[in-house]
């Protein structure tokens, strides 16, 4: 199984900046990173480690963004990180009370990677503002795992550790719904897809081309130190 | 060549419509009210008219609660403290030891130490919970906000509030804080000017010195309000001298366009009151200590030393002193507290307590246990409301503290952007005090 530093699975933390993202780093690690409100507070990569069923986990904090574009440097930390580290799991952590602009990123990252849990945080926030979410058709929806959790009041942070200890363990593995492009995309995809047989198993050869026809060149810098 | 792509155009369109789909699915009601109430807050505390006034008048509150609320507690450590004192100094003599030792162990470093925990230690975990509060609370990105255009006319950039307000807390980590700058060039104005903001250890010298310049002044029901607007009037002077040399570096060597940014307020959240309170009061104390034993100790047995190792009969605080006095006497200071800055340079914490050493060296001996006993003893070596002032100014700029030139070179990589961020405050306090110093002479002329 990758994913595995020593006897640890490695698990990433992802999110929008200011979801809570270091409240449910913090829960999870008990450690004490600090923590306010405002985006963009969490600028050195945080490691943590967290024990559950007997099986250690590393937990890295990755910078928050809206996207994994590429457009910023967080953004490209994020990305090669989830791309290119393996991590056994990644947790994204999302803002229930705005979902629709979280979901951006959620999508972006199950384009790469299958092993994904969504922690829908502030759960407390939106049912103070009447925001009630349907868990099991989100679920559904997004075919990951979803924890509705208050990682303030460490709430839902118990079913966390589960269904992070179940994808890490590869009991489970979510099978994300993927995204259609139009067809102009997906024939360029299906093009270019042959010529990327020769990369690792690991790797996700159909974002990595999607990456390409985007005329993103840090994939290709990135992947030329990795590989 | 991004940018504009049809390709990439069509990838986002996609996961936007997924996510709106899916969350047209999921969610029952959508938000409304939340958006209006922060909104409306926004409207008032962000507004041209009222949100400098209420952001200052706030911090004057702040700086009041810290004041009138650390005066108590810091004068009880310092009886407690000083009571264990007078105990080690009845144990030294009881185990007959030499003088030297029980001078270098209890009036050195154990001296140094109590008054670093008494004076420093119940500002700061007074205010830095209710900072933190209000970081909790949203309020940080609202004054990034309210000084983000006057950033823009300095050239500097609008996040640099955010880093200053990192430097509240410790000027390092303001330093590293300035990481969330992508141009190097603004990254570079936030670092060499994070010093400008009262850390850790300056704020406390703030809030003794300007107690006892209020107390000079005034004796009423108003000292504390006037301690906490001389506090304001030294956060400000920071404020300036920040603008002042950001604009000066961005039309002199770090020249360039100011980047747009987008700042995004965060919606307010109710803050968690008795965990934030608990757990920053600790930290705080944690902190101090720890800085107190490793750096305190140490400076306190050195004045010690300074102060007791004599040639030609006077001691080396003496000679030292009297070398900077003329130079001090201009600024309107005097010598003595220019050697307390100079070997203040490992941590601000400690200028205060040497010169309080120096102080009482040159004879008398004072039981310090409360704020009017370090006013007497100030006045006792010719210390008037202007040395007061110029402490001050000099506090809030001079020289950044080691730690913070040792991360300030860390994160530049540079020697040359680290003497520079030396030079430029020291230079800038001793002109300020100087032209202070001689227009109050020439207009004062009994002082």
């Amino acid at each position: 199984m990758d994913g595995k530093q020593g006897h640890s699975y490695v698990v990433a933390l992802a999110g929008n900046p200011n979801t809570g993202k270091s409240t449910v780093f913090n829960g999870l690690t008990g450690l004490r990173q600090h923590t306010g409100n405002w985006p963009g507070k969490t600028v050195v990569q945080a490691r943590g480690h967290f024990k559950y069923k007997g099986q250690d986990f590393v937990l890295v904090d990755l910078p928050g963004t809206y996207s994994l574009l590429a457009n910023s440097p967080e953004e490209q930390v994020a990305r090669n990180f989830i791309c290119f580290e393996h991590p056994a799991a990644t947790v994204i952590v999302v803002d229930a009370t705005c979902l629709e602009r979280n979901l951006n990123l959620v999508l972006q990252v199950t384009e790469i990677t299958n092993h994904v849990i969504v922690c829908l945080n502030l759960m407390d926030e939106a049912r103070r503002h009447r925001v009630f979410i349907d868990v099991p058709t989100l679920e559904q929806e997004l075919g990951v795992p979803v924890i509705p959790t208050t990682a303030r009041s460490k709430q839902g942070l118990a079913e966390l550790k589960e269904a992070i200890h179940l994808v890490s363990s590869g009991k489970l593995t979510p099978q994300p719904v993927r995204l259609r492009y139009n067809p102009m995309v997906e024939e360029k995809i299906a093009e270019i897809l042959p010529r990327l047989e020769t990369l690792p198993p690991v790797y996700n050869k159909r974002w990595i081309a999607l990456r390409l026809i985007d005329g993103d060149s840090s994939i290709l810098e990135e992947m030329e130190v990795k590989i | 060549m991004k940018m504009d792509s049809p390709i990439t155009d069509s990838i986002v369109e996609a996961i936007y419509a997924k996510a709106e789909t899916i969350t047209n699915k999921v969610v029952k009601t959508p938000i409304q009210q939340k958006e209006t109430w922060t909104n409306r807050i926004d409207n008032i505390v962000t507004s041209r008219a009222l949100g400098f006034p209420l952001m200052l008048a706030l911090l004057c509150v702040v700086f009041w609660i810290t004041i009138t609320g650390a005066n108590a507690p810091s004068e009880f450590l310092a009886r407690f403290l000083f009571m264990i004192e007078d105990h080690l100094t009845a144990f030294f003599s009881f185990i007959n030891s030499p003088s030297w030792l029980h001078g270098l162990l209890v009036l050195g470093m154990y001296r140094a130490l109590a008054w670093v925990v008494s004076v420093m230690l119940p500002p700061m975990a007074i205010f830095f919970p209710i900072f933190t509060l209000l970081e909790d609370l949203g309020y940080l990105p609202r004054i990034a906000f309210n000084l983000d255009h006057m950033f823009q006319r300095v050239g500097a950039h609008g996040k640099q509030a955010l880093t200053m307000a990192m430097g509240f807390g410790c000027n390092a980590a303001g330093v590293i804080a300035a990481r969330i700058i992508d141009s190097p060039r603004e990254r570079l104005v936030a670092i060499v000017t994070n010093n400008f903001v009262p850390c850790n250890g300056r704020f406390p010298i703030l809030i003794t010195m300007a107690t006892i310049v209020s107390s000079l002044t005034i004796r009423s029901a108003y000292q504390t309000v006037m301690g906490a607007v001389i506090v304001l009037a030294g956060v400000l002077i920071g404020i300036l001298a920040t603008f002042l040399v950001s604009w000066g570096l961005t039309n002199t060597i770090l020249q360039g366009e100011p980047s747009f940014f987008i700042l995004e307020l965060p919606p307010y959240r109710k803050p968690q009151v008795g965990k934030v309170i608990v757990r920053s009061f600790f930290d705080r104390t944690i902190f101090v200590l720890t800085r107190a034993v490793i750096v305190a100790a140490p400076a306190g047995a050195l004045t010690w030393l300074l102060a007791n190792i004599k040639i030609n009969q006077l001691s080396l605080i003496t000679h030292l002193s009297t070398r900077l006095d003329p130079f001090g006497k201009i600024m309107g200071l005097d010598g003595v507290i220019l050697l307390a800055f100079i070997l203040g340079l490992p941590a601000n914490e400690i200028v205060i307590p040497i010169m309080l050493m120096s102080y009482l060296s040159a004879g008398a001996m004072l039981e310090l246990e409360s704020l009017d006993a370090i006013r007497e003893l100030l006045t006792a070596n010719g210390w008037t409301w202007l040395t007061a002032v110029n402490f001050i100014i000099f506090s809030l700029l001079h020289f950044p503290c080691g730690t913070t030139l040792l991360t300030i070179h860390k994160e530049t990589g540079s020697w040359k952007w680290t003497a520079l961020s030396a030079v430029i405050p020291t230079v800038l306090g001793i002109i300020i005090c100087i032209i202070i110093t001689q227009i109050t002479h020439l207009f004062l002329p009994l002082f």
